[in-house]
């Protein structure tokens, strides 16, 4: 039995196809997902992100904790409420998961992590956690709620509680702002908007008051096109623990190049060290037809590689992809669609932000 | 529940088939099969003169999540087929049984229409399919 978040009803009642998707029972769409996905690119929508989970982490050591445990250098983080992605590797260099960290205070960090990893991600946090005394508090009372797009904000702001709306109208991207709920400035959606944490017994409400305010329920089709028309990864699929960052695009992510030591930093340094490393490289499919994942890629007749997250673009009207390719393969690649080589196009991800194509096709 | 039109038959692959009379028949995909798949974005259609057997697989949409296999419900040869969904699949999704028609076959068995399932049988199959 898949679980279910504090808004299935509300979905079933608004007209959502379910789905089973990482052990929870969730909305795919509630009629069109691609116009779910231009309401976002347009003007706004939400989605439940309920199945993800917020985990806080306390203690007077918990920088020093999060230096040692993620990729990426919470160092970074020098005002409250600014927001990290990184990943969490394994001792071989592995993903875990990618998450967001948020600096609350000298001893409180607050994470998001992925519904289908919590499990482990929580195993792992407890496992390293005690040696520095830090204590780890899953929030599974707490719901979340994203709402994107370019009038996202503005839709949202009225709904938000006395206490937190003006702090939250001021914030900078990738900053969060706290008081009796919790809200970023994030978004998995390459569009502005906000991810509203609050207590599951106000979810609903929030929810309907947002679609009162003109904002479009949207499921998680909408969500897989947009991230990935975002060029943003997706956990399992672009990457796991038998994939490392700098073979996933997410290089960027991971500070190697000081003298700090994290978990999987000697692998990822052994790697650097040894060479080879595959590349993640975005494609447009150029032609008719739809790119998936594990799809094989060729350079001439031989095989380099595989999509990894492929599909349809509503905003390019075209098919694109995100894949894992041999690091000498060329640029001029083909992808097998049922039996036939069809030509692919190489860009640089994004192909659309804040409403706007990125590339030139 | 999703439109079945009595006048048509069907398959438990979720093809329905036109009688236009004369051995000729306008085969395409049901409303509750585009419903399933969500919004098309690709059609693949068999070529016209190609020579279809009953179940074989002859055609391809995809939709936004997933590809799915078209097949003939019916053997037959391809007399004609809608050039207008390869511009515009999603007239699939708004009429499965008008303009989102797929392609016309001569039969080469008319005795093959007699093993399609009527328009009951094909709603309670669709109903008991959905998940």
């Amino acid at each position: 039995m898949d679980k279910k978040t504090i808004l299935n009803q509300t979905h079933r009642d608004m007209g959502a196809r379910m789905v089973p998707f990482g052990g929870w029972d969730m909305p795919v769409n509630y009629g069109s997902q691609i116009e779910e996905h231009h309401a976002v690119r347009r003007d706004a929508g939400m989605f439940d992100v309920c199945h993800m989970t917020v985990v806080d982490l306390e203690g007077d050591r918990v920088r020093e904790f999060l230096r040692y445990l993620l990729a990426n250098d919470v160092a970074k983080l020098k005002s409250p409420g600014k927001a990290l992605y990184s990943c969490m590797l394994t001792d071989t260099g592995g993903v875990i998961d990618d998450l967001i960290v948020y600096f609350m205070s000298d001893n409180w960090f607050r994470m998001v992590v992925n519904a289908g990893t919590t499990e482990k991600d929580i195993a792992w946090l407890e496992q390293q956690a005690p040696a520095f005394d830090v204590r780890i508090k899953p929030r599974f009372d707490l719901a979340m709620i994203a709402v994107q797009g370019p009038n996202a904000r503005l839709k949202a702001l009225p709904l938000l509680p006395d206490d937190v709306r003006d702090a939250a109208a001021a914030l900078k991207p990738f900053n969060a702002a706290s008081g009796s709920w919790f809200v970023g400035r994030t978004g998995y959606t390459g569009e502005d908007g906000f991810e509203i944490v609050l207590p599951e017994s106000e979810a609903v409400a929030l929810w309907r008051g947002l679609a009162d305010n003109g904002v479009a329920p949207c499921g998680l089709g909408a969500r897989d096109t947009l991230r990935l028309e975002a060029g943003m990864n997706l956990y399992g699929q672009d990457m796991d623990e038998s994939v490392g960052p700098l073979e996933s695009g997410l290089a960027w992510t991971v500070a190697l190049d000081d003298q700090r030591d994290f978990i999987g930093k000697s692998a990822l340094v052994a790697q650097q060290a040894k060479g080879g490393l595959r590349r993640f490289v975005a494609l447009v499919l150029d032609g008719r037809g739809v790119l998936r994942g594990q799809q094989k890629i060729f350079d001439g007749e031989r095989e380099v590689g595989e999509i990894t997250s492929g599909g349809f673009s509503p905003t390019l009207e075209r098919s694109i992809a995100l894949a894992r390719v041999a690091g000498e393969a060329g640029d001029h690649l083909t992808v097998d669609i049922r039996g036939k080589r069809l030509p692919l196009i190489g860009v640089k991800a994004p192909f659309v932000r804040n409403g706007q194509a990125c590339i030139d096709l | 529940m999703s439109n079945v039109p009595s006048d048509l038959k069907y398959t438990k692959s979720h093809e329905w088939v036109r009688d236009e009379g004369d051995g000729i028949v306008t085969v395409g995909i049901t409303d509750h099969a585009q419903e399933l798949l969500g919004d098309l974005v690709f059609v693949e259609l068999p070529e016209v003169g190609a020579s279809l057997d009953a179940g074989g697989d002859c055609a391809v949409v995809e939709s936004v999540k997933a590809a799915s296999d078209v097949y003939a419900p019916v053997g037959g040869e391809v007399l004609e087929i809608n050039e207008e969904l390869v511009d515009a699949p999603e007239t699939i999704n708004s009429d499965a049984y008008g303009d989102g028609w797929m392609f016309k076959l001569k039969l080469s068995d008319a005795g093959e229409l007699g093993a399609l399932l009527g328009a009951e049988a094909y709603a309670e199959h669709a109903e008991n399919d959905d998940h």
